[in-house]
C-alpha cells in the first residue's frame, strides 16, 4: 500500500503542474456551460500536443503506455489547478481497441486520441433505453456497404461529431443480444440529421439526437465481427461507468473547491448546514479520488472488463448528487432568482448522472445478480 | 502509486480473517461461550497484534497503521469479542512518550469519546471511560496530564476497578469500562517525551483509521450473513433475494462498504506516512464516510431480515451495536464534518 508518487509519477505532476500554470484555458464546468463544449477540441488539442492526453493508451496510436495510474495524478492535478476535466473518451477507446481489427484500430484510433476526429456514440433510442438489446436501427449489406435506417437519441457531441460508433441490428433473425453489429459511420452525409436536445439545465450542445434514412457506411468500418456489438457495446458501458476512465474527479474537486473558496471568504455569511453540507460534498469527492486510486492500482495486472464497473458508477453518482445538492445549498436564494446560476445548473446537472451510462436501477440489477450472486427473479 | 496490499499484508489479512473466522461467535448465543472468548483472546496475544504499535526498539513501531487497520478490518467482520484497538492505541501512546508499551493498559477517553482523558489534579474530576480494554490486563488506564495549551503532556495511570468481561456495554464484544470520578492519578515512570500537539494528531490519525478500518469490516461481514440470508430465506415461494427492492437495498449496501474501504486504505496509510495535521484530516474524511456508511448497511442489514432481524438472538444487531461504538469512539460523521469544516473553511466554533 503506497499511494505516494514513484519518481517517474513525481516528474510527470511536476511537469504536468508547470505545464497546467501557463495553459488553463480557464474554461467553466462541461455540465453547466455550452461554452465548455465550444472549445472542447480546443483544449483537448492542447492537451494532446502538451504529451498529457491518452496516457495509458497504446503509444501506437497516439497514448503514452503509462500505467493508469498516471491517470489519477491528471485528474488530481487538473484539480488543483480548477482545469476543466480531460474529454472523456477512454471508454471509445477500450471499445475500439478490445473489439477492432488492427486495421480498424489504426484506421481510428490515431484520429480519436489526438483530436482530429470527433466521435458520438449511437446506441440508445427513443424506444430501446435500459433495455438497449431491442434497438431497432437496422443496417442491411447493400454490396461493399451497409445502409442504415434507425433514430438513435442521447448522443453526446452529435453536432461536432466526425464519426458515429452506431449498433444497428444485422440479422433480425436470431436473438436479440445476438443480431447486433458495430460501425464507425462517417457523419457527414445526406442521410444523415441530427437535432440538439436541450437538458434542464440549458446545456445544449452534449445531448442530441440522429436520424439515419439510408445513410451509409463501408463494410470494412464494421468493429469486431458480425453479430458482435453486444459484447462490443457492454466493453463501452462497463467503462463509461468508471470515474477513472472519465476523469470525472477533477470537475467534481473543482466544483468543490469553488464552494470551499466562497464558504472560506466569509463562513459567517453561512450556516451550519450549509458548513456542513460543503464539508459533506469534500468528504464525498474525496472518496471517489481514493476509490479510483484503488480501482486503477488494482489494474496494474491488467484491465478488468467485469461489473464491478456498476459500483463505481454507483458511488461516482452519488458523489456528483452531493456535490449538486451542496452547490445549491450554498447557493441558497441565488438559485431561484438568477437562471444563469452555475449552482442552479451544477445541481439539475446532477440528476442526470443516475441515469446517463446505464441508470442507477440497472447498476443494483447487475450488482445484486453478478457481483452479490443473488438470484434472478 | 500503487494502493494494493503487499504480500506481507495480503498475507496477515487472510491470517487474521482466517483467524476471526475460526475462533469469533458464529451465533449470538456463542459470545456466552467463555472458553471460546479466551481461546481468541489468546490466539489474538500470542500473535503479537496487541504490540504492533508498540516500540520497535528505535522510536518507531512494530508496524504500520496499514497492518493494525488490517487486523482490525478482520476482527469486526467476524465481530471478534476480543480487545485489539484499545490496546493497541494505548501502545501507540506509550510508545510516543518514549515508553516500550502500555503495560496491558488501554487509553481512558473524556465522556464524550473523542478524545483521550486530560487531568490536572491528584485524582479525576470527571467521570471517563477504558474503551476496548484486554479483560487479562484490564487494571489500568492512561490519562494525559497537563492543559490543553501546555507545550506538551505528560502520561499517567488511574486504575480501572470495573470487570472487562462482565462490564455492560451497548457493543456486546467490546467492553467500555467506566472511571468514576476520584479515582487517583499515579505517575508512570520512563516517560522520556513529552507528547506534543503532533504527537497527538498522528495518535488521533491512528485511532480514526483503526476506527474506520473496524467500521468496514463490520460493514463486509453483515453483508455476507444478510447476503446469505436473502438467498436463502423464501417467500412467495422465491428466495426474497430475487426480488429488486431487496436486491437494491444490497447492492446500495456494498457499493457504501467499497467506498469506506476506499477511504479506510488511504487513512491506514496516511498515520504513519503523511505531515500528522494530513494525516489527520484523511482520518476525519474517512470516519465520516465510513459512520454514515455502516450506519445504513447495518440498518440495511436489519430490514433484510425482517421480523427476526428484530430479535435479540439475530447477529445483524451485534454487527449494529458495534458499528455503533466504532462511530462514536474518535467522533462520529458530525464530530468530523465538524472539524473538516474548521480547518478547510475556516468556521469557527
Amino acid at each position: 500500500m503506497d499511494y505516494r508518487d514513484s519518481p517517474a509519477e513525481a516528474e510527470f505532476r511536476a511537469r504536468l503542474r508547470a505545464w497546467l500554470a501557463d495553459h488553463n484555458p480557464g474554461l467553466p464546468a462541461s455540465s453547466t456551460d455550452d461554452e465548455y463544449w465550444a472549445r472542447q477540441a480546443e483544449w483537448h488539442t492542447a492537451l494532446y500536443d502538451a504529451g498529457f492526453f491518452g496516457l495509458s493508451w497504446p503509444a501506437r496510436y497516439g497514448g503514452h503506455d503509462l500505467p493508469t495510474v498516471f491517470d489519477v495524478i491528471l485528474d488530481e492535478e487538473m484539480a488543483a489547478a480548477g482545469a476543466p476535466p480531460r474529454p472523456s473518451l477512454g471508454y471509445l477507446v477500450q471499445g475500439i481497441s478490445t473489439h477492432g481489427s488492427d486495421a480498424i484500430k489504426d484506421r481510428f484510433l490515431p484520429g480519436l486520441i489526438n483530436g482530429t476526429e470527433r466521435w458520438c456514440q449511437g446506441f440508445s433510442e427513443p424506444d430501446a433505453g435500459s433495455d438497449l438489446a431491442s434497438l431497432r436501427t437496422t443496417a442491411v449489406r447493400d454490396g461493399d456497404e451497409f445502409v442504415i435506417d434507425g433514430h438513435k437519441i442521447w448522443t453526446s457531441y452529435s453536432d461536432v461529431a466526425d464519426w458515429c460508433i452506431l449498433l444497428a441490428r444485422t440479422d433480425p433473425d436470431v436473438p436479440k443480444h445476438k443480431g447486433l453489429s458495430a460501425f464507425a459511420v462517417p457523419m457527414d452525409q445526406p442521410g444523415i440529421e441530427q437535432r440538439p436536445l436541450v437538458m434542464i439545465n440549458g446545456v445544449t450542445k452534449e445531448f442530441g439526437q440522429v436520424t439515419f434514412t439510408g445513410a451509409r457506411v463501408k463494410a470494412e468500418n464494421m468493429i469486431g465481427e458480425p453479430g458482435e456489438g453486444w459484447r462490443l457495446a457492454m466493453t463501452i458501458v462497463s467503462h463509461e461507468r468508471e470515474p477513472g476512465e472519465l476523469g470525472y474527479v477533477a470537475r467534481y474537486a473543482k466544483t468543490v473547491k469553488g464552494m470551499e473558496h466562497e464558504v472560506h471568504a466569509d463562513p459567517g455569511a453561512f450556516r451550519p448546514d450549509q458548513h456542513e453540507a460543503v464539508a459533506w460534498a469534500h468528504v464525498q469527492t474525496e472518496m471517489l479520488r481514493l476509490h479510483v486510486c484503488r480501482r486503477l492500482s488494482e489494474r496494474l495486472d491488467g484491465v478488468d472488463h467485469g461489473p464491478g464497473g456498476s459500483i463505481d458508477k454507483l458511488l461516482m453518482t452519488w458523489v456528483e448528487q452531493t456535490v449538486g445538492s451542496a452547490a445549491l445549498s450554498v447557493s441558497g436564494a441565488r438559485s431561484v432568482v438568477d437562471t444563469e446560476d452555475v449552482a442552479l445548473k451544477t445541481y439539475l446537472y446532477s440528476r442526470a448522472q443516475s441515469v446517463m451510462g446505464g441508470t442507477s436501477q440497472i447498476q443494483k440489477n447487475i450488482i445484486a445478480t453478478r457481483i452479490l450472486g443473488l438470484p434472478t427473479s | 502509486m500503487d494502493t494494493r496490499d503487499t504480500p506481507e499484508q495480503a498475507e496477515l489479512r487472510r491470517a487474521a480473517r482466517q483467524l476471526a473466522r475460526a475462533l469469533a461467535a458464529g451465533s449470538v448465543g456463542e459470545l456466552d461461550d467463555t472458553v471460546r472468548a479466551g481461546r481468541l483472546a489468546a490466539a489474538v496475544r500470542d500473535a503479537g497484534w496487541l504490540e504492533l504499535r508498540d516500540d520497535g526498539g528505535d522510536g518507531t513501531p512494530l508496524a504500520g497503521g496499514e497492518e493494525a487497520a488490517i487486523v482490525a478490518d478482520a476482527l469486526a467482520g467476524a465481530v471478534a469479542d476480543v480487545a485489539f484497538s484499545g490496546p493497541v492505541l494505548a501502545g501507540d501512546l506509550a510508545r510516543r512518550a518514549g515508553l516500550p508499551g502500555a503495560a496491558g493498559a488501554v487509553v481512558a477517553f473524556a465522556a464524550d469519546l473523542v478524545g483521550p482523558a486530560v487531568v490536572t489534579g491528584a485524582a479525576i474530576t470527571a467521570p471517563c471511560f477504558a474503551v476496548d480494554p484486554d479483560s487479562a490486563h484490564a487494571d489500568a488506564a492512561l490519562v494525559l496530564v497537563g492543559d490543553r495549551d501546555a507545550d506538551g503532556h505528560r502520561l499517567a495511570r488511574v486504575a480501572v476497578t470495573g470487570d472487562a468481561a462482565t462490564a455492560p456495554g451497548t457493543d456486546l464484544t467490546r467492553a467500555v469500562i467506566e472511571i468514576p470520578p476520584g479515582a487517583a492519578v499515579t505517575e508512570v515512570s520512563g516517560q522520556t517525551r513529552l507528547l506534543a500537539a503532533d504527537d497527538l494528531a498522528q495518535w488521533s490519525a491512528l485511532g480514526l483509521a483503526l476506527t474506520t478500518a473496524d467500521l468496514v469490516g463490520v460493514m463486509r461481514g453483515v453483508l455476507d450473513v444478510t447476503v446469505a440470508y436473502a438467498a436463502e430465506r423464501k417467500q412467495y415461494g422465491v428466495p426474497v433475494g430475487s426480488f429488486q427492492a431487496v436486491q437494491h437495498l444490497l447492492a446500495d449496501a456494498h457499493c457504501l462498504m467499497e467506498g469506506s474501504l476506499s477511504v479506510a486504505l488511504h487513512a491506514s496509510w496516511a498515520v504513519d506516512n503523511l505531515a500528522p495535521a494530513d494525516a489527520l484530516e484523511a482520518g476525519r474524511v474517512a470516519k465520516a464516510y465510513a459512520s454514515r456508511a455502516a450506519r445504513t448497511v447495518c440498518e440495511t442489514a436489519i430490514q433484510v431480515h425482517g421480523g427476526i432481524g428484530n430479535t435479540w438472538e439475530c447477529i445483524a444487531h451485534v454487527y449494529l451495536r458495534r458499528a455503533l461504538l466504532s462511530t462514536q469512539w474518535f467522533g462520529d460523521d458530525g464530530v468530523q464534518l465538524r472539524e473538516l469544516a474548521a480547518t478547510r473553511l475556516g468556521v469557527r466554533a
